[in-house]
């Protein structure tokens, strides 16, 4: 599709929703990085910057019934998806008030009522459950799509390839995405990868393989979308790639010595929030006092988000104890 | 010289890779300049120094684990490490079928001195950065498991484990490691040591006395050893006398040390961070009452987290895991009580 309709058929209102979620995530984030460098912050966190288009693009091209799982860094998806930044929120402060009711934590952000599997920090650990949920789809009738969200590093695991290939066998209703960042922690992939593209990885389980530009929203968008509408219309699974990088450390309080500044720096160029923020405003989407005013909106929303995460109840010792067997106490 | 237990397992590795041609370590971001060293900086700056011998891998457990079994039989001594022990989970093929019972297969023609190092405990991270398996691996025969808790006992055993010809997991402590700069950890609790000049092991299979006591005996091993020395001095106030046993050793155990410590105190407390379910202070436990119960002047008590994954919230999360305060009560009541 050409960008002008692609324009066209998203519309104003998508649009400035799209940037307007790309711009929750990097707000959200780059908040919480200060909360945590202060100590404010229980846990650990691995962070989403720089790869906003990846999580907004595609979660743009779903329908309320469809599900995402997620990895070790699942803010940036949750709130692509719609679950409420003050949940997320709280559930990094451990409250009972989070998405998780404090039991999960930055690693197993998620809500499973609001299209989103708690994510899985065994890498590669969800690409199998979302495909076995897609495998549910289709055994029952749904029109529903899985999809799984997962890294360059996570597709070098077993469970990648066992799962990718029962999905094309069983043609289930499913999109595998791979968020190529170019580094799994520290390692570059070009050490641990002899392919350039993983999305050539597709062809050897029969599978359609596809690469969109993970810094542009709007590519990521039109190729999710027609790979989603291609599992949605039983033509089978994709293994989407999504060029991309991520512009803070892995964790923590990682300064990614490890990256080469002259990478960082050419890849900041590309930013995806500025690149599309320019989009908008050439092609007279929103105008300049539109992205201000949206923008306050957001940095009071995720203010507010901090505020009900600080302020909320902390869950009782025992809680320890709940949330488990389905019908059956915890036996102590 | 006092090191941590970081810095004791790294000089040990170097040693053991400067003595022996065979030693090689195989891992995920173990040697990335401007990395961490693998997950707790123990393996920092060593590929300056063995550029061919620290294997930087994909993220492939399997093929990790598998990697270090073949190399193993075929006369190298590979160190493997997965960056938390939850992962050793994605490697349990090679490591369960493979590595603990090819020795046995081959009707003991072939051996696999594969050594392998997993970092353990409830750190603030949530339900799969958390487990301590121990209980999962001395359920397989085959494989010799240590848990140094102190630096003295990290070289040592690092070293025996390498020349041990038998596989052998070592479960170390995220909290005790003493790890700096971005890969420091919060509520670590300093087990750094002295290690003197020289080359020494620590021998497998031996236990050892870190508090002498009359009244109880104490049972813990990496954070839950430090634990209950917390709680013995938190009890010693009082009155009350505590013997702390640190097994070091997981399998095999060193019977005979906690026997006789509980024949002198009659009383024993097993402290584990895993779920008491299936724990390891059940085997202890059993084999404490199969053989010498007429000594027993209180039934054996075990102190862990509840049976559930470990939560992450830092409430629930301090309720899970084993305080001294919680093991000082536990010892309290139960001296009052017999
Ligand atoms: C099975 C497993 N092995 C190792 C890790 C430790 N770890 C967490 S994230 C990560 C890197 C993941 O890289 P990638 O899949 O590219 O995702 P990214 O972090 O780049 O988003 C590693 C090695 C883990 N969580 N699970
Ligand atoms: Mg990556």
């Amino acid at each position: 599709m050409t960008r002008q309709d692609l324009l066209k058929k998203l519309g104003n209102k998508k649009l400035t929703d799209m940037f307007e979620r790309m711009f929750e995530i990097r707000t959200f984030e780059e908040k919480i990085q200060f909360l945590f460098l202060e100590g404010k912050m229980p846990g650990t966190i691995h962070q989403y910057i720089g790869m906003e288009a990846c999580a907004v693009g595609v979660c743009s091209a779903l329908k309320e019934g469809d599900i995402i799982g997620s990895t070790h860094r699942p803010h940036g998806h949750a709130i692509a998806r719609g679950i409420p930044s003050r949940e997320i929120m709280a559930e990094l402060y451990g409250k009972t008030t989070g998405c998780c009711k404090g039991k999960g934590g930055s690693m197993h952000i998620g809500d499973i009522k609001k299209g989103m599997l708690p994510a899985i920090a065994i890498v590669g650990g969800n690409i199998p459950v979302v495909m076995g949920m897609a495998l549910a789809f289709k055994l029952k009738g749904e029109d529903r799509v899985a999809v799984s969200f997962f890294g360059d590093g996570a597709s070098n695991e077993g469970a990648f390839h066992e799962a990718l290939n029962m999905a094309s066998v069983y043609e289930v209703p499913a999109v595998f995405v791979c968020e190529n960042n170019l580094y799994g922690a520290s390692t570059s992939i070009k050490k641990v990868l002899k392919i350039e593209n993983i999305a050539d990885r597709a062809s050897s389980y029969g599978m359609q393989g596809m690469i969109a530009d993970g810094m542009d929203v709007l590519d990521v968008y039109d190729k999710a979308s027609k790979v989603v509408g291609d599992a949605r219309s039983g033509k089978g699974p994709t293994l989407l790639e999504l060029k991309t990088f991520r512009y803070c450390g892995h964790s923590r309080r990682d300064p990614s010595n490890y990256i080469p500044k002259e990478e960082k720096q050419s890849w900041k160029k590309k930013d995806p929030i500025l690149n599309f923020e320019r989009v908008l405003l050439e092609e007279k989407i929103i105008d300049k006092s539109g992205i201000k005013e949206l923008k306050d909106k957001i940095d009071k929303k995720i203010e507010e988000a901090i505020e009900f995460a600080q302020n909320g109840p902390e869950p009782k010792p025992e809680d320890t104890y709940s949330d488990f067997y389905v019908n059956m106490e915890v036996p102590r | 010289m006092k090191l941590t237990i970081a810095e004791a397992l790294r000089k040990a590795i170097r040693e053991e890779m400067q003595r022996d041609e065979t030693v090689f370590c195989i891992g995920e971001d173990i040697g990335i300049s401007g990395g961490f060293g693998g997950a707790f900086t123990v393996t920092l700056g060593l590929e300056k120094d063995f550029r061919d011998r620290i294997i930087d891998t994909p993220i492939s457990e399997n093929g990790i684990f598998g990697a270090a079994c073949g190399a193993a039989i075929m006369g190298m001594r590979p160190i493997a490490d997965v960056q938390y022990g939850d992962f050793l989970l994605c490697a349990m093929d090679q490591i369960i079928n493979q590595i603990a019972k090819l020795r046995y297969m081959s009707g003991g023609k072939l051996k696999v001195p594969v050594v392998m190092r997993a970092p353990v405990g409830v750190t603030g991270r949530g339900a799969q950065h958390a487990q301590c398996l121990e209980p999962y691996f001395i359920s397989c025969p085959g494989i010799k498991i240590v848990a140094p808790s102190t630096a003295y006992d990290a070289y040592g055993l690092l070293k025996a484990a390498v020349r041990d010809d038998d596989p052998v997991l070592i479960f170390e402590h995220k909290l005790l490691y003493g790890s700096k700069g971005a890969r420091s950890e919060t509520g670590g609790v300093d087990a750094s040591s002295e290690i003197p000049e020289g080359d020494y092991t620590v021998p497998i299979g031996r236990g050892v006395v870190r508090r002498e006591g009359e009244d109880i005996t104490i049972i813990g091993s990496l954070l839950m050893m430090h634990y209950s020395l917390q709680a013995a001095d938190i009890l010693k106030k009082e009155g009350i006398s505590c013997e702390v046993i640190d097994p070091r050793t997981l399998w095999p155990l060193d019977m005979d040390l906690i026997l006789n410590s509980v024949k002198k105190t009659g009383r024993v407390v097993i402290v584990e961070e895993s779920p008491k379910q299936g724990g390891i202070g059940a085997e202890i436990s059993a084999q404490i009452s199969e053989s010498i119960s007429d000594y027993l002047l209180s039934p054996i008590t075990r102190i862990a987290a509840p049976n559930t994954p470990a939560p992450f919230s830092p409430v629930m999360e301090k309720f899970y895991v084993p305080q001294p305060e919680r093991i000082a009560d536990k010892i309290r009541n139960l001296l009052a009580e017999s």
